[in-house]
């Protein structure tokens, strides 16, 4: 597989991956404005929310019981995933290509994404 | 305000921010920072949470487009994702600890530079591509692209220098919630003389890599709330899409003026409010 075909397959990918994001994101949207249209609002002063909308385990969890933020933010997750796997599937091709270097250079951005995201572990 | 209202407003505002941003190539997240903050009130943290997500979401969805054009280089991207996503998780953590006036103050800074963008023209050029210095030799970066049917070889310098330029990119992108492609551009096309074309295409496609860097310690910190990041996400995303579906290239340029009016006007408030301590 030579490296358009490779890009092609991935930006495809990534399509689907946030056009699925974005349909998840709306199903929450949708159910947070029935429940809460009404709610008074105010972002003015920042403070940190519960678990349930800021680690993995918690977003899953909440999206799980279908309550509509654990959905918007299990979303929110699957886009922030497409880069991820992007650099995944392209370490992957690389090694197709048997282009060791960039096999490497594939793992090391893959590694700091990584590092990031276990943060919110 | 209602969560209704609220969300209509921010959704209808990010719509018109992904519009105009994919329009004149200048990015929608540029302006729901300052919109959210100077309009609506909102904390600095939350708009760029949300506007970090929104970024992510142009450019995944954009790949593809981008793929088929065949401009971009997907070994230069790679290997100068390196430089932005460690910049960027350092910005994500200089996020914290910067005080939001601060913030303010260089997303002003930020917005300046992309207002000057808009009012000089277009493409710089180049001149013909040249061969590529050792270093870049080693790391295979050349290329080629297409030009006028066939295809034009290019070489590849400075990779150094453009790895620091992108690390600072990324430091911007995970300190203020932006893609920083301005940034991105001016490194692989000033600093390491890759052509315009190929080096937008190319930044295009890391800004998303670059993004989701910073999107783990966002996520932990709590800078991405639901009820903010939905509509942004979903009104910038849906503005770029039309945006990129109605090219209306005859009356880009004067869009260009006017979007950069609106930037250096954001970019004033943005200042003089970190200055004084309003946001």
């Amino acid at each position: 597989m030579d490296d358009r075909r490779l890009e092609g397959f991935i930006g495809n990918l990534l399509r689907v991956g946030v056009m699925l994001a974005a349909a998840i994101v709306s199903v929450g949207g949708v159910m947070y404005l029935v429940q809460h249209h009404s709610d008074t609002t105010s972002y003015r002063t920042f403070s940190i929310e519960g678990a349930d909308v800021r680690t993995l385990p918690g977003i899953v969890r909440s999206a799980a019981h279908f309550q509509s933020e654990g959905l918007i933010q299990f979303g929110l997750l699957l886009l922030i995933a497409t880069p991820v796997a992007r650099v995944a599937l392209a370490a992957a091709g690389f090694y197709l290509e048997r282009d060791h270097l960039y096999v490497a250079v594939s793992l090391i951005v893959l590694a700091i994404l990584v590092f990031s995201l276990m943060h919110a572990t | 305000m209602t969560a209704l209202d609220f969300t209509l407003v921010v959704w209808a505002m990010a719509t018109v921010a992904g519009f105009l941003g994919a329009l004149t190539g200048l990015g929608g997240g540029v302006v729901v920072v300052p919109v959210l903050t100077l309009a609506l009130g909102v904390d600095i943290k939350y708009a760029i949470g949300a506007s970090l997500v929104s970024v992510i979401a142009t450019s995944s969805g954009a790949a593809a487009a981008y793929v088929k054009e065949g401009y971009s280089n997907i070994r230069i991207g790679m290997l100068l994702e390196i430089a932005t996503t460690l910049g960027a998780v350092l910005g994500a953590y200089l996020a914290a600890y910067t005080s939001t006036h601060i913030i303010a103050i260089i997303f002003g800074v930020v917005l300046l530079q992309s207002a000057y963008q808009s009012f000089v023209n277009g493409t710089p050029e180049n001149g013909p591509p040249l061969q590529s210095d050792s270093l870049a030799k080693r790391l295979r970066l050349s290329s080629d692209y297409p030009l006028d049917g066939s295809r034009q070889e290019y070489g590849v310098q400075h990779v150094p220098t453009g790895f620091g330029l992108m690390f600072g990119a990324g430091a911007l992108s995970g300190l203020l919630g932006i893609g920083s492609g301005a940034v991105k551009v001016i490194a692989m096309d000033r600093a390491m003389k890759i052509p315009f074309k190929v080096s937008t295409t190319t930044s295009n496609f890391m800004i998303g890599v670059t993004a989701a860097a910073s999107a783990g310690v966002y996520l932990s910190r709590g800078y991405i709330d639901p009820r903010v990041a939905m509509p942004v996400m979903l009104g910038v995303l849906g503005g770029a899409v039309l945006g990129t579906k109605i090219l209306v290239r005859a009356r880009v340029r004067t869009l260009r003026l006017v979007f950069g009016c609106v930037i250096l006007a954001l970019a004033i408030e943005m200042i003089l409010n970190g200055i004084r301590g309003k946001v």
